[in-house]
């Protein structure tokens, strides 16, 4: 806490020489370094990016030597891998870069990025009150089905978004009564809401569609069109026309921010995830606050899985539709450490990847599906403790008995 | 049950070691039986809902699986029908064992290897690229060196995974879950097109392995998927977990690990270094399954493969289901061979339930298997409340 108030108590000149906000100048360094060389300013000589790259590792050595040792090295890599990327970039062809790096690329990283918004947030309220959650790929999977559905039979994409949340909800209602009153081993139950979710959705898919696809023209979610934003030359692609969901994703993080950490109702979650016994010791019903996040975590994945079906999806589904994003939700939540800004910063990331990877065949398509590989890589980096580390709440996973 | 017992299950959060052992001395085989016939009961009401009869649908099921060639009544036509899917049964079920051990013995010193599937893929890749290469080589040979490579690539794989937790606490559960998603996409990559172990056909699969490179068929025929060998390798390795667990100084501190770290530690045993040859030695039986089912019934892997199997997830419901005991995961790995066996396209009776519906009761009925099994507190309590009458709670 004492570095924490030094950095937003103390003068300006403090607050440069503080080695965290040195090690955050080396990152913009270092993403610069990358981003001259790219478009939409496009730097075509490899002297631009080593102009930014050097000061980045320059500061991240500084940083190491000023005690914050793994953000450090972290940094001084980061400015390396700049260097090495805006380099290669200067060698690659003006039409490929301008194939690749579009203002689009940002409006689809938001595209992937947000499913992975909604799960992650939702893996963050439940294990900050101390329910391990990997059936959020179960729970996304219940959304994107029951979405579907409810915006067919309901003809409102309305229906659908609450049809989901309840499917998600009442999966995670399974979840939360094995983990808190059975006080089963989460990790198990977890996976036991996986392959439940997997039953229940191609069951019910196949009964009620015949494994035919959807009929076509279910409500879908609008898009979000800004109509001053459309036609600027940058932003327009980027921003103007996002999906409902992708902006809803935004407000979520905030709130769930506030909520987390500006309030007494995310004191109190944040207390039965560290320490139970004291929060019952206070007056906490633990179990009425683990239940109420664990179902509020299943009715969020819901919609990150309502996202895929009935909004980028146009209203299809198929069977095991999330493919894994439950589990690269899961990620980002621990590569955020449990906050919902880092959580939001790496699923932004992974996102990124994402899209990336849907546009690298331009260069090679091999290599694009490789580059699928780069967010599991990266949390196995981040749990390694490489970049910082990460630490879970402390009961997070442990069954509390009252006495 | 003792005072400290029930402490250690209730109290503190106990590991997943110590709550199966408990279980195993309270339930024994009971337990498990009664949760699979609870599911297989839910599984039934599904059924039911759907407008079917559930028991003409678990006897087609049961056809299906071949498991009726164990019938003598069962004679002419049939009886070859039978035994061709029980020749199916059994080659899911060697996988379905070997990838049940690689967990169960994880789960023997307190570790959750969910990464069963990452471990299998990884023996996949290296055994379809060391039997599609060497073309003129001798066949035992071929055989063994493949094996042997997938083995150790299943142990390295998951070696990665032990050697975090044991190194820098990384939790097991989500370093499994990164390496099998990492195995996956190295595996498209390396299938598909333009990769490295891209066959010469326009599908994104791998080149057949040779045919030296085939495990011997020892039940049925050959080119139609009879059982090979691999069976009985499978059988040896459950001897093998058994002798290791029970019988062996490492299997005492994997299992002493899996009880309680702490006074392990206490007791002089290197915990990180019982980590990371636990960890190893369940990659091995992971990477090996990898093997046998390449070397024995595949013959090639494509990126389709590599993205829909999902044998090492099912593992964990055989471990879990079976308490991590060499006889348990054996009836375990039989059951969800026969399950899945059965509830396929090809051996389902559509007239009576369809194939497609019952894959996902499949799924449903693994799913409710390892959520009762998880239960073990209910059944624990209920276990209690039969044994004596109910006594005055603890002050």
């Amino acid at each position: 806490m004492n570095t924490f108030a030094a950095r937003f108590d103390g003068s300006l000149g403090a607050r440069l020489r503080d080695p965290r906000t040195l090690g955050l100048l080396g990152i913009a360094c270092a993403i610069m370094a990358c981003l001259v060389a790219l478009p939409p300013l496009t730097g075509r000589s490899p002297l631009y990016p080593v102009l930014f790259g050097i000061p980045a590792a320059v500061l991240g050595l500084a940083t190491a030597l000023r005690g914050e040792r793994r953000l450090g090295w972290g940094v001084l890599v980061a400015g390396l891998l700049g260097i090495a990327l805006g380099v290669l970039a200067t060698h690659s062809s003006t039409s490929n870069l301008n194939l690749v790096f579009t203002a689009s690329l940002i409006a689809s990283m938001f595209v992937f990025s947000t499913p992975l918004v909604f799960g992650a947030i939702a893996g963050t309220f439940s294990e900050r009150s101390g329910v391990v959650n990997i059936g959020l790929e179960g729970m996304m999977l219940m959304g994107a089905f029951w979405g579907v559905y409810g915006a067919d039979k309901g003809h409102s994409w309305v229906v659908g978004l609450i049809v989901a949340m309840a499917a998600g909800a009442l999966l995670a209602l399974v979840h939360a009564v094995f983990a808190i009153h059975l006080r089963a081993d989460q990790i198990v139950g977890g996976t036991a809401v996986n392959f439940l979710a997997l039953g229940i959705t191609g069951y019910f898919f196949f009964q009620l569609y015949h494994g035919q696809n959807v009929p076509e023209g279910v409500s879908t979610i609008p898009d979000v069109r800004i109509p001053g934003l459309v036609h600027t030359h940058f932003f327009g692609p980027a921003f103007g026309k996002l999906n409902l969901m992708v902006w809803l994703s935004f407000a979520l993080v905030i709130v769930s921010w506030l909520v987390l950490f500006k309030t007494s109702i995310g004191l109190r979650i944040r207390a039965c995830g560290e320490h139970p016994r004291a929060a019952d010791t206070v007056g906490i019903s633990v179990y009425g606050v683990r239940y109420a996040c664990v179902i509020l975590s299943g009715a969020l994945a819901a919609l990150g899985g309502a996202y895929l079906s009935i909004g980028f999806g146009g209203g299809a589904f198929t069977d095991n539709m999330t493919a894994g994003r439950g589990f690269i939700a899961l990620a980002a939540m621990i590569f955020g450490n449990w906050r919902p800004f880092g959580a939001f910063g790496a699923a932004l990331l992974f996102g990124f990847s994402t899209a990336l990877a849907y546009r690298l065949p331009a260069y090679s398509a091999s290599a694009a599906t490789l580059f699928q590989a780069l967010p599991y890589v990266l949390t196995l980096i981040a749990v390694a403790g490489v970049i910082g580390r990460t630490t879970p709440p402390a009961a997070d996973g442990k069954p509390y008995q009252k006495q | 049950m003792s005072e400290p017992e029930r402490d250690e299950l209730v109290g503190r959060a106990p590991t997943i070691a110590s709550r199966l052992a408990f279980l195993q001395r309270a339930g024994g085989v009971g337990g498990p039986v009664l949760t699979t016939a609870l599911a297989f009961v839910v599984g039934g009401l599904v059924v039911l809902a759907t407008g079917a009869n559930p028991f003409s649908t678990y006897r087609a099921i049961f056809d299906g699986s071949g498991l009726n060639w164990l019938f003598p009544w069962v004679t002419g036509q049939d009886r070859a029908f039978a035994a061709g899917n029980l020749q199916q049964t059994l080659l899911l079920t060697t996988s379905l064992l070997l990838c049940g051990l690689a967990v169960g013995f994880a789960f023997r010193s307190g570790l959750f290897n969910i990464g069963g599937q990452g471990q299998y893929l990884v023996g996949t890749i290296f055994s379809v690229w060391i039997g599609s290469s060497f073309v003129h080589s001798n066949g035992p040979l071929h055989i063994l060196f493949a094996v042997a490579a997938a083995t150790l690539a299943g142990a390295a794989w998951a070696g990665i995974a032990g050697a975090l937790k044991a190194f820098v606490g990384a939790h097991e559960v989500i370093t499994t879950i990164m390496l099998n998603w990492i195995a996956v996409w190295v595996g498209s990559w390396l299938f598909g097109p333009s990769g490295a172990l891209h066959g010469k056909g326009s599908f994104p699969e791998s080149d057949a392995i040779t045919a030296n490179a085939h495990l011997p068929v020892f039940w049925g025929s050959p080119t139609l998927q009879g059982l090979d060998i691999g069976f009985f390798v499978a059988l040896v390795c459950l001897l093998i977990y058994w002798l290791t667990l029970n019988r062996t100084t490492l299997g005492y501190e994997v299992r002493s690990v899996g009880f309680n770290p702490e006074a392990s530690r206490y007791a002089g045993m290197s915990v990180a270094r019982t980590y990371v040859v636990a960890m190893a030695l369940a990659g091995a039986f992971a990477g090996l399954a990898g093997a046998v089912d390449v070397l024995g019934w595949r013959f090639s892997v494509g990126v389709n493969d590599v993205q829909t199997s999902q044998i090492g997830f099912i593992a964990i419901a055989v471990a879990v289901l079976g308490r991590n005991r060499a006889v348990g995961i054996f009836f375990a790995s039989l059951l969800f061979g026969a399950l899945l066996t059965g509830t396929s396209t090809r051996n389902l009776d559509p007239s009576v339930f369809r194939p497609e519906l019952a894959q996902n009761l499949t799924l449903i009925i693994q799913g409710l298997v390892i959520l009762f099994v998880g239960a073990d507190v209910l059944v624990l309590w209920l276990w209690a409340r039969w044994r004596r009458p109910p006594r005055v709670a603890r002050a």
